[in-house]
């Protein structure tokens, strides 16, 4: 049974990612970072979908339980379309896209492969273990690949502003999320999760939309200015 | 045995981004000198902004009036502030040596603050002035 909580921050997820769909799109930066409006769009699907089927089959309901995992897994999916942008952004003087999309899509079905490897080994193949595992794995690769991408970022000395707090707090995302479910693997039955999920994914729609509206297209930082400390 | 390693360097990279995320918030303050009017209301004396002002700064900015749309910056300062704070408390017995760090930062915050406030000081100004021609 959901309680005013629960409906407080699917709300404020909900809103928070209309919120940042509305402001990139006045930002008129569609072919730029159609990958992002293509993930937030997405994201509000997944939020009205999980809405009706709390309503239709409730919270508890195995039906929500696989919704969950499963779109879970695809927004994880459109967030590598995401990355991929922002590879491509930061690579785009060198003319190797196409070689990181294929990298990209190939690691994609590697984290796949494994997960389903991982599970169908397992005492017991439940499908629900796999999607479960297939989300941490995807989080965790997705981690290791905006690792690598904030790396050379900083070995190209990368300073589009906006760039680097979109690859910055995709990492913080990643992050979250590879760490707590990596926690709820290990941890399954804390009461915390149901709370802690909807409020982590409030983070990139709120991180984006004030990039977006606050750094200007042509705001320039030296990453040497980000990595070392305050003096 | 591997959601521990993962969330082992989960961790870790969250540390390192929110770190970075959060420097590449103030960065624009860093090299952003003071005004004399300014220094002379928060009573600064040496050169560098101390983080025990931070609290002060944040009582002067919301006596301001807002230049428009900086609110977010500040509690977004704000909010770093109080983790590296709340890193302090938690980590500063086991880590001693970290203490250094985490003062430059909370005084990077301090600085991106001061900075803000200078912003809505110039703003106050000319606001008045505007008042005054009229």
């Amino acid at each position: 049974m959901l309680g005013p909580v629960d409906y407080a921050l699917l709300f404020a997820g909900f809103a928070a990612h209309v919120l940042a769909l509305v402001c990139l799109l006045r930002k008129r930066i569609i072919a730029q970072h159609f990958t992002l409006i293509l993930y937030l769009g997405f994201s509000i699907a997944v939020g009205i979908g999980r809405c009706s089927i709390i309503k239709t089959a409730g919270f508890t309901s195995n039906a929500y339980l696989y919704f969950y995992f499963y779109s879970e897994a695809l927004t994880t999916i459109c967030l590598y379309f995401v990355l991929m942008t922002l590879y491509a952004h930061v690579f785009s003087e060198m003319g190797v896209s196409k070689h990181v999309r294929v990298g990209a899509m190939l690691l994609l079905a590697g984290t796949a492969g494994i997960s389903y490897h991982m599970v169908a080994t397992s005492s017991d193949r439940l499908i629900t273990h796999f999607v479960i595992e297939l989300g941490q794995n995807l989080y965790f690769v997705g981690v290791l690949l905006t690792y690598l991408l904030w790396g050379a970022m900083v070995k190209l000395r990368e300073n589009r502003t906006r760039l680097v707090q979109v690859v910055l707090s995709m990492g913080v995302y990643l992050s979250l999320f590879a760490g707590s479910y990596a926690l709820g693997n290990l941890y399954p039955d804390l009461p915390v999760w149901r709370y802690l999920y909807p409020v982590i994914n409030m983070w990139l729609p709120v991180s984006w939309t004030y990039t977006f509206l606050k750094v200007p297209e042509d705001a320039r930082i030296a990453t040497a200015r980000v990595l070392a400390p305050n003096r | 045995m591997i959601a521990a390693l993962i969330l082992g360097i989960s961790i870790l990279t969250l540390l390192q981004f929110l770190v970075s995320y959060s420097r590449s918030l103030i960065a624009a303050s860093r090299g952003h000198e003071l005004s004399e009017q300014t220094r002379e209301i928060c009573g600064f004396s040496g050169q560098t902004v101390t983080p025990d002002q931070f609290e002060r700064l944040q009582q002067l900015i919301a006596l301001c009036p807002e230049p428009g749309g900086d609110s977010i910056e500040i509690r977004a300062v704000a909010l770093y502030f109080r983790l590296v704070g709340f890193a302090n408390l938690v980590l500063g017995w086991a880590f001693p040596s970290a203490a250094p760090w985490i003062e430059g930062e909370r005084g990077g915050c301090a600085h991106a603050a001061a900075v803000v406030l200078d912003r809505r000081i110039a703003y106050s100004r000319m606001m008045m002035a505007e008042q005054a021609n009229h």
